[in-house]
């Protein structure tokens, strides 16, 4: 074991446990321990007084620019600005070709045909939402399409919503089933799936909607869809990647964590890089396995980045807009 | 029962988009009377604290510039009625810092407050005296328009800690322009009552930033912040005066630098962050 693991022992062998019925699931969750949210939210902010200076935060600037997941999701949605976003995910200032690509572009599902032209063969996924977002509130046929429909028009990836009415309300056998069917429509696409911890009410049951999504499939599991009032906090991140680190101890499966909503500057996403590398170790420090689902942050990691190398504050429209 | 109660001491804090908070740096600095005893425990300012009050600055310009003249000179005229309700405070303030005597505070104060309302009345005139119709050889109307030149930083004078400090901005303000200020080193304390006030005139969070500490330490981070349009250099001379003015440069500020012709009657200050637009329009039949 690496020093930089931080005590996470991945089996080689994966066992997934299979789940073959909800009141076997029911069990596996509730056998779930609880979290302790004084002390989640007190680890969480401690964390986040961490400073980080010099080199390293040009290196960690860099890394979140590469994790970005550059989102637009507006009902305003144009071919022409999805076209702009995608040159911005490219080459996300043009003017220094040392800054990296971010990992996607996520747009509605209509859109993904024409990210997917304009970004050709390029190395920056195409992420899709799908699954009647943001509420998840349709039928599983109506799902199921719009998955199929996403991943037909080429997207590399789906950010998936879970159904918060029926996981509330304790139809924990729906939820898994939907989840496990729309990884088998995505075939080879990732597939995130979207908790909306803002709408979870507790600690518990986002630990719980953590494993449940696990254990149907997910590649990642992602915290909100950015819809919501309440968006991805720090504690609950926390959460969520201490459910990875137990899943991959016990498992030997390793699914990624995307935090998403609300994360505007380079000091918020500086302190959910110290939260990864503190709770699951520097493995999950690669765009493969943790995301930022944001549209502002990109500018602000930019404008961080030139102001580490020009020594000076930088006008905030150096950079395009979206 | 003993008459004796516990001080109530002021904390002297910063003033970045209408809240007070301490320096970011969590650093304070001893502030003394002009004959050398002590005075306050004022926060000192870090760059991270001017970040904030420029970004604020940046946010509320647009505000600010969109009301209306006459609104912002409503507004600047109710800076003027609360200075004068508090002038007791100001003026004690002003002779602790400046070493004056009472009588000669008392009368810095009302040129201050008079100043705020010759600024006050000057919002809604600067279009009518700056700008203009003008006449071309063509069937088209000409206006030149003053508009701000956007957020303005301001090294606030040293020695004169109310009167200077006043007509350094609210120059701008009135123009339309978003402030950003050092105020004086050793002689803050008037400075940041005269920021509390505005608080309770009406002024919109974040047109008027003051950020109180270290001049040499904290002017070079305003001249070289790119997002500053135009900084005025009342506050440093000589060398540092030039050296700012080179940093400054990079980003193409305006710089103002005051010189002795600078009375209270001229108009060289409210002109300095003004740029002007002019439009050409076709007449129609």
């Amino acid at each position: 074991m690496s020093k930089d693991d931080y005590g996470v022992k991945i089996p080689r062998t994966s066992t997934v446990p299979a789940v073959g019925s909800e009141a076997q699931l029911r069990a596996l969750l509730t056998a779930l321990s609880g979290v302790d949210a004084v002390g989640a939210e007190a680890r969480a902010a401690q964390l986040a007084t961490r400073s980080i200076k010099k080199s390293t935060k040009l290196a960690a600037i860099d890394l979140a620019i590469s994790m970005v997941d550059l989102t637009t999701l507006e009902g305003a949605d144009t071919p022409g600005r999805v076209s702009s976003l995608c040159a911005k995910a490219l080459r996300p200032d043009p003017r220094d070709l040392t800054v990296p690509s971010v990992a996607a572009v996520c747009v509605y599902p209509d859109l993904v045909a024409h990210a997917r032209s304009v970004l050709a063969d390029a190395p920056v996924a195409v992420a899709s939402v799908a699954t009647a977002f943001p509420s998840g509130r349709a039928s599983l046929n109506v799902k199921l399409l719009d998955v199929h429909e996403a991943v037909a028009a080429g997207a590399n990836e789906i950010d998936m919503v879970i159904d918060r009415g029926a996981f509330l309300s304790g139809r924990l056998g729906q939820v898994f089933d939907e989840v496990a069917a729309v990884k088998e429509t995505c075939g080879e696409a990732h597939l995130k799936v979207i908790l909306e911890t803002g709408e979870l009410v507790t600690y518990d049951n986002v630990r719980r909607a953590s494993w449940l999504a696990m254990l149907a499939g997910a590649d990642f599991i992602k915290t909100s869809t950015g819809k919501v009032t309440v968006n991805a906090t720090t504690p609950v991140a926390l959460v969520m990647l201490e459910a990875v680190r137990d899943f991959a101890e016990t498992t030997g499966r390793i699914v990624g964590v995307k935090v998403a909503g609300g994360i505007r500057n380079t000091k918020d996403a500086m302190k959910y890089l110290v939260l990864v590398n503190e709770t699951v170790g520097s493995t999950w420090l690669t765009p493969d396995l943790f995301r930022f689902g944001a549209s502002s942050l990109l500018n602000d990691l930019l404008m961080q980045r030139l102001k580490q190398q020009r020594g000076a504050y930088v006008r905030p429209d150096e950079f395009s807009g979206d | 029962m003993s008459d004796s109660r516990l001080d109530v001491r002021k904390t002297y804090k910063l003033l970045i988009n209408g809240a007070f908070p301490r320096s970011e740096s969590g650093r304070s600095y001893e502030v003394t009377t002009a004959s050398g005893e002590f005075l306050a425990n004022v926060a000192q300012g870090s760059r991270k604290d001017l970040r904030d009050a420029v970004a604020a600055a940046r946010a509320a310009q647009a505000k600010w510039w969109g009301s209306t003249a006459y609104n912002r000179g409503q507004v600047i005229y109710r800076l003027a009625e609360m200075a004068e309700s508090r002038r007791a405070e100001l003026a004690e303030h002003v002779a602790l810092a400046e070493g004056l005597s009472a009588k000669k505070a008392q009368k810095s104060v009302s040129r201050a407050i008079d100043r705020m309302v010759w600024y006050a009345g000057w919002t809604d005139k600067i279009a009518q005296v700056f700008g203009g119709a003008n006449p071309v050889a063509g069937p088209f109307f000409n206006f030149s328009l003053p508009t701000p030149s956007g957020v303005v930083a301001v090294i606030a004078s040293q020695n004169s800690s109310l009167e200077g400090f006043v007509d350094e901005v609210l120059a701008p303000i009135s123009a339309g322009n978003t402030v950003v200020v050092i105020s004086s080193e050793r002689r803050p304390t008037p400075s940041i009552l005269l920021g509390e006030m505005t608080v309770t005139s009406d002024f919109p969070p974040g047109v008027l930033n003051i950020v109180s500490g270290i001049t040499a330490e904290l002017a070079p981070t305003l001249a070289s912040h790119e997002d500053v349009d135009g900084i005025d250099l009342a506050g440093v001379v000589g060398d540092e005066a030039n050296e700012l003015s080179i940093t400054a440069a990079a980003s193409i500020k305006r710089v103002f630098r005051p010189n002795e012709s600078d009375t209270a009657t001229t108009t060289r200050r409210l002109r300095a962050f003004i740029e002007t637009s002019t439009v050409w329009h076709t007449i129609g039949q």
